[in-house]
C-alpha cells in the first residue's frame, strides 16, 4: 500500500468508527460482524507499525482538520508518547478481539452487536487521545471514549449494571466537565494556547500560584487516572464484561488518563515548571497516598475483579507521580509503566475471565486448587502478577527501576518507601492467588471433572500477553528508547 | 422587492394568519402556513445576509420618516433573532399535522394554525420593528395568541396554566406598557434609536430610573427570569406538544432580546450597568436560577415538566452573560439564545413524538422506550447530551464562551459555579435515559412503535443541527460576535 503517513494517521483514526457501519450491518452474522473486527484492527495495527517506523526515521507527521472555534483546532501529529500508547492500544485491541470471540460466546452474552460496535468507537477515540496535537482535541475524544463505553460498562442491563454506570458516568463527566474543563479554558486564558509544545506552554514569569492551581484542577480533573478520591468508577466499571474490563479499564480508558497527565505534565506544563509549583508536592502525596491506599483495599476484596481493579487504582499512582516527579526518570518510568502494566494487568484480567467462563467462579476464595484443571490460565496469572508487582523475568521490573530512581533523582525519600511497601503489598494480594490454585485444597481428592481450560481462543489471547510481558524484561530496548525519547523531541 | 423584506418578514406570516381561516380544509391550511413559515425563514436569511455585508437595514413604513412614522430597524442582533424563531417555527410545524391530529379536536385544527401564524407574525414584528411602541402592540398579539395556543392542551390543567401565563403575562405587559409611556412622557418619542440619543439629557431623573425598573421587570416577568418563572413550567408542560416546542424555542429568546435591546441599545450600557446595581442583582438572579430550576428538574415526574425546568436553568446561563455586560458575555448569550433554540427545539419535538406514540409524557411511562422508539430516544439522548455540554454538540460551545467570558472578567468563582451547573443537567438527563433504557416495557405496550417520518425529520434535522452547529461554528459565532461587537460600539 503506498498510503502517505498522513492518511495512515487519519485512517487509524477513522477506520474503527467506520468499522462500527460493517459492524452493525453484518450483525446477523456473528462470524462475518467478528472477521470486520478483526480485519479493522490488524489494519490499525499495520498503520500504527507504519507510523512507528515513520516516527523512527525522523520524520514529523501531522494532520489538521479544521477549527471547531477560533483558535481551537483539531489536529492530531506523532509524538513518542502518543506512539506508545496507540501501538499499545492497537496491539492489545487485536488481541482482546480474540479473546472476546472466546469469552462472549462461551458465556452467552446478549447484544454482543452493540458489544463490538462500541468497542471499536472507544478504540477510535483513544487513537484520537494518543495522536491528539493540543489539549482541546484530546479533550474532545476524551469525552468521547467516556460515553462510548458506557453502553459497554451497562452491557448486562441490569440494576447492578445501571448502578454502576451511574457511578462510572458521573465521576467521569463530572470531573471532566467541573475540573477538566476548566482547567483547559485557564491554560487558554492564561496561556493563550492549547498545543502541545516541549517545554510547555506557560510563560516562565507565570504566577505560580495560578500555574499551580491549574495542575491541581489537571490532576482532579483526568478522572480517568483514578487518583483517588476519583477512582470510585473503576470498581463500579467493573460490572462489564471482562473483555471490557480487560482492555477498556486496564488499558485503554486508564491509560488515556495517565496518559493525559504524562501529557499535560510534559507538554503543557514541562517540567521545570513544573517542578517549582507550588501544588506539586501535595499532588505527589495524594497520588502516593492513592498507590497505598488502593493497594490496601485490594488485599481486602475478594471478588477477583474488584481486586484487580483496586490494583489498578494503585498501579496508575504510580505513573502519575512518575509524571509529578518533573525528572526525565520519572517520566521515562512513568511512561514505561503504561506498557509494562499494560501487559500485566491485562493478562490478569484475561485470566479472571477465563476462571469466569470455565469455572463459573469469580470470588478468590472459591479458586484454591483451581491449577491442577487450568494450568496454562494459573501459570499466565502467576506470570503476570510477577509484572505487576516488578519482578524479574517481567517487564514491570525495569518500569519500577526508573520509577525508584526517579524518586532518587528528586529526593522524594517517602515516595521512595511508598513505591517499595507497595510491592509488598502487591506481593501480598496477588501472589497467594496462584499459590493456592496449585498447592492447597485437598490433594488426594479427585479434580472436579466439569471445569477445563477456558476456549480456545481465549487461552491463545492470554498466552500472548503473558509472552508479552516476558519480551518486554528481554528485550525493553525499543520501549525504553520510545520513552527516552519523549523529553528529547 | 428585496428593499421590503423588513416588512413583508412580519406581514406574511400576519396576513396568512386570518387567510387560513377560509381554508376549511386543515391539512390545506398546514400547507399554507408552512408556506409562510417557509418564507419568512427565507426572508430572514436574506436580511441576515444583507445586514452582515452592508451593515444595518432602516425601512420606514409607508415612507413616513422617523421618528414620526414606524421604523423597523435591522441589525445583525435582531437579523440573527429572525433567523431563529422563522427557522425553529418552520421546522416545528412540519410535523405539526401528524401532531395535533391526536392532540387537539378536529375542529379547532384550522384554528390552531391561525393561531400559530399569529403568534409566529407577532414574535417576528416584537423583534423586527424600532419603535417602543410597536414592541407592545406585538408583544400583546403574541401574548394573546399562547394564551389560545395553550389552553388548547387536551389536559383539562392547560386553561389552568394558560390562566397563570394570562395574570402574569398581562402583568408583565403593563409593566413594559408603563415604561414605555414614561419614556415618552420624559422625551416625546417612541422611536428607540431616538429614545437612545435623547434618554441620556433626562438620565438622571426619577423617572426616567423608574421607567427602566418598569421596563425590566415586565421584560423578566416575560422571560421566565428567576423567581419571576412559575407561570412557565405548567404552561409548557399541558399545552399541546407542538406549542410547547415552538414557544421553548423561541418565545423566551424574544424575552432575552428585549432585555438586551433596553438595556443595550435604548437605555445605553453606562446608564444600565453604572447607576443601578443591576449587574450583581443579575448574576444571582442567574446563578440562583440556575441551580435551583435544575435542582427542580431532577425531581420532576413529568419529562415536559423537566424540560421546562431546565429551560429555566438555561435562561439563568443566558442571564449570567448577560450580566457581565461585556462583548464577550454578550457573545456568549446570544450563541446560547441561539444553541439552546436547536436543544429545546429538538427536545420538546421528540417529547411531541413521545406524547403521539403513547399518550403521555410521564416519565414511569418511558420504561423501555429505548427499544421500542430507538430513533426517538437516541434524539433525546443526544439532544441531553448537548444541553450537558459535551464536546461536538452546541452545548459545549455556549459553554466555552461562557465560562471564558466569565473568567476574562476575573469572576472564578461564577466560572466553578456555571460548570458545577452543568452537573445537575447530568442527572436530570440521565434520569431519563436510565429509565428508557434499563426499565423493562411495561405490560401492554409490546405493540408501541417508532415514531413517524413526519416526526422524525424534524426532530433529527435540529438534532442534527445540534451537532452541526457544534463542529462548524462559523455561521453561529460570527453572526453572534457581529451582534455584540456592534452593540458595544466596536466594529467588527
Amino acid at each position: 500500500m503506498s498510503l502517505s503517513l498522513e492518511s495512515m494517521l487519519q485512517f487509524s483514526i477513522i477506520l474503527p468508527l467506520l468499522a462500527t457501519i460493517g459492524i452493525v450491518a453484518t450483525g446477523h452474522k456473528p462470524n462475518l460482524r467478528e472477521a470486520v473486527t478483526i480485519t479493522t484492527s490488524l489494519v490499525v495495527l499495520y498503520f500504527v507499525i507504519s507510523l512507528y517506523q515513520g516516527l523512527q526515521q525522523g520524520e514529523s507527521i501531522s494532520v489538521y482538520w479544521g477549527e471547531l472555534l477560533p483558535g481551537l483546532k483539531i489536529s492530531f501529529s506523532i509524538e513518542p508518547l502518543g506512539m506508545l500508547f496507540a501501538l499499545i492500544a492497537s496491539f492489545l485491541w487485536l488481541i482482546t478481539t480474540v479473546y472476546a470471540i472466546g469469552y462472549m460466546r462461551g458465556h452467552h452474552e446478549q447484544n454482543q452487536t452493540r458489544f463490538y460496535s462500541c468497542f471499536a468507537i472507544a478504540i477510535s477515540s483513544v487513537m484520537g487521545i494518543a495522536f491528539a496535537d493540543n489539549l482541546f482535541t484530546l479533550f474532545i475524544f476524551y469525552e468521547v471514549l467516556t460515553l462510548s463505553t458506557y453502553p459497554l460498562v451497562t452491557h448486562a442491563g441490569t440494576e447492578d449494571a445501571k448502578k454502576g454506570g451511574r457511578v462510572y458516568l458521573g465521576i467521569l463527566l463530572s470531573t471532566s466537565i467541573l475540573f477538566f474543563l476548566l482547567a483547559i479554558i485557564s491554560t487558554w486564558f492564561v496561556a493563550g494556547t492549547l498545543d502541545f509544545k516541549q517545554g510547555g506552554v506557560f510563560a516562565p514569569d507565570v504566577n505560580p500560584l495560578v500555574a499551580g492551581t491549574i495542575l491541581v484542577l489537571f490532576i482532579f480533573g483526568i478522572g480517568k487516572a483514578a487518583i483517588m478520591p476519583f477512582h470510585r468508577w473503576l470498581p463500579a466499571a467493573m460490572v462489564a464484561p471482562t473483555p471490557v474490563s480487560a482492555l477498556l479499564h486496564a488499558v485503554a480508558v486508564v491509560k488515556a488518563g495517565v496518559f493525559t497527565v504524562l501529557k499535560v505534565c510534559v507538554f503543557i506544563f514541562g517540567i521545570d515548571l513544573l517542578a517549582i509549583l507550588p501544588s506539586t508536592q501535595f499532588l505527589l502525596y495524594l497520588a502516593g497516598a492513592s498507590v497505598l491506599l488502593a493497594s490496601l483495599v485490594a488485599m481486602r476484596q475478594d471478588n477477583l475483579k474488584a481486586r484487580l481493579a483496586y490494583s489498578t487504582v494503585s498501579q496508575l499512582g504510580y505513573i502519575t507521580m512518575g509524571a509529578l516527579m518533573a525528572t526525565s526518570a520519572g517520566v521515562v518510568g512513568g511512561s514505561m509503566h503504561i506498557a509494562t502494566h499494560a501487559f500485566g494487568k491485562i493478562t490478569l484480567f484475561f485470566c479472571a475471565g477465563a476462571i469466569l467462563v470455565a469455572a463459573h467462579k469469580s470470588e478468590i476464595s472459591q479458586m484454591r486448587s483451581l491449577g491442577r484443571q487450568m494450568p496454562i490460565t494459573m501459570i499466565a496469572f502467576f506470570i503476570a502478577s510477577l509484572s505487576i508487582i516488578g519482578l524479574p523475568p517481567t517487564g514491570g521490573t525495569w518500569s519500577k527501576w526508573y520509577l525508584l530512581m526517579g524518586t532518587l533523582e528528586s529526593e522524594q525519600f517517602i515516595l521512595m518507601c511508598i513505591l517499595i511497601i507497595s510491592s509488598l503489598l502487591n506481593i501480598a494480594y496477588l501472589l497467594p492467588i496462584p499459590f493456592h490454585a496449585f498447592f492447597s485444597g485437598d490433594k488426594s481428592s479427585t479434580p472436579d471433572s466439569g471445569i477445563k481450560e477456558a476456549p480456545l481462543p481465549s487461552l491463545i489471547a492470554l498466552s500472548i500477553t503473558t509472552v508479552g510481558c516476558v519480551i518486554l524484561f528481554v528485550y525493553p530496548q525499543p520501549l525504553y528508547d520510545l520513552a527516552k525519547a519523549i523529553l528529547a523531541t | 422587492m428585496i428593499v421590503h423584506l423588513p416588512i413583508l418578514q412580519v406581514i406574511i406570516p400576519l396576513m396568512a394568519a386570518p387567510l387560513c381561516l377560509l381554508l376549511t380544509r386543515p391539512r390545506l391550511a398546514w400547507l399554507f402556513s408552512l408556506i409562510a413559515s417557509g418564507l419568512a425563514f427565507l426572508i430572514s436569511g436574506m436580511l441576515l445576509q444583507q445586514v452582515m455585508t452592508s451593515g444595518t437595514i432602516i425601512y420606514e413604513m409607508g415612507g413616513w420618516e422617523a421618528p414620526w412614522g414606524i421604523e423597523y430597524r435591522i441589525d445583525q442582533l435582531n437579523a440573527l433573532l429572525l433567523l431563529i424563531i422563522s427557522a425553529l417555527s418552520t421546522i416545528v410545524l412540519f410535523a405539526a399535522e401528524t401532531s395535533i391530529h391526536k392532540e387537539i379536536p378536529a375542529d379547532k385544527h384550522t384554528l390552531f394554525y391561525v393561531l400559530y401564524l399569529l403568534s409566529l407574525a407577532a414574535m417576528l414584528g416584537i423583534v423586527a420593528t424600532g419603535d417602543a411602541f410597536n414592541v407592545f402592540v406585538f408583544l400583546e398579539i403574541s401574548s394573546l395568541s399562547a394564551y389560545a395556543l395553550i389552553a388548547l392542551g387536551q389536559d383539562r390543567r392547560a386553561l389552568w396554566a394558560s390562566y397563570q401565563y394570562l395574570i402574569m403575562g398581562t402583568i408583565g405587559a403593563t409593566f413594559i406598557l408603563i415604561g414605555i409611556g414614561l419614556m415618552y412622557q420624559m422625551t416625546g418619542t417612541l422611536n428607540m434609536y431616538d429614545l437612545s440619543i435623547r434618554l441620556p439629557e433626562v438620565a438622571q431623573t426619577r423617572t426616567v430610573f423608574t421607567a427602566f425598573a418598569f421596563v425590566i421587570v415586565g421584560i423578566c416577568l416575560k422571560l421566565a427570569m428567576f423567581p419571576l418563572h412559575l407561570w412557565l413550567p405548567n404552561a409548557y408542560a399541558y399545552a399541546p406538544s407542538i406549542v410547547t416546542a415552538f414557544f421553548a424555542a423561541t418565545a423566551t429568546k424574544v424575552a432575552i432580546y428585549l432585555l438586551i435591546r433596553f438595556t443595550f441599545s435604548v437605555f445605553g450600557l453606562s446608564f444600565s450597568f453604572t447607576h443601578l446595581p443591576l449587574q450583581l442583582l443579575f448574576v444571582t438572579l442567574g446563578l440562583v436560577g440556575v441551580f435551583v430550576a435544575s435542582t427542580a428538574a431532577i425531581y420532576q415526574t413529568n419529562v415536559k415538566h423537566l424540560f421546562a425546568y431546565s429551560s429555566i436553568a438555561q435562561i439563568g446561563y443566558m442571564i449570567v452573560g448577560f450580566s457581565i455586560s461585556t462583548a464577550a458575555g454578550l457573545t456568549a448569550t446570544l450563541l446560547h439564545l441561539f444553541n439552546h433554540a436547536l436543544m429545546k427545539g429538538a427536545l420538546f419535538l421528540a417529547l411531541g413524538a413521545v406524547m403521539y406514540r403513547i399518550g403521555s409524557t410521564q416519565l414511569s411511562n418511558f420504561q423501555g422506550l429505548g427499544r421500542q422508539m430507538p430513533v426517538t430516544m437516541a434524539a433525546i439522548v443526544i439532544g441531553g447530551l448537548s444541553l450537558i455540554g459535551v464536546p461536538l454538540t452546541v452545548g459545549f460551545v455556549s459553554k466555552w464562551y461562557l465560562v471564558l467570558a466569565v473568567i476574562e472578567n476575573g469572576w472564578w468563582p461564577v466560572a466553578v459555579l456555571i460548570l458545577a451547573g452543568s452537573l445537575l443537567a447530568i442527572v436530570y438527563v440521565w434520569r431519563i435515559v436510565e429509565v428508557a433504557y434499563f426499565k423493562p416495557a411495561l405490560a401492554g405496550t409490546e405493540t408501541i412503535q417508532e415514531a413517524p417520518l413526519s416526526f422524525l425529520i424534524p426532530v433529527w434535522t435540529l438534532v442534527i443541527a445540534n451537532i452541526y452547529f457544534g463542529i462548524d461554528t462559523r455561521l453561529s459565532v460570527q453572526v453572534a460576535q457581529a451582534a455584540s461587537q456592534s452593540l458595544f460600539g466596536v466594529s467588527p
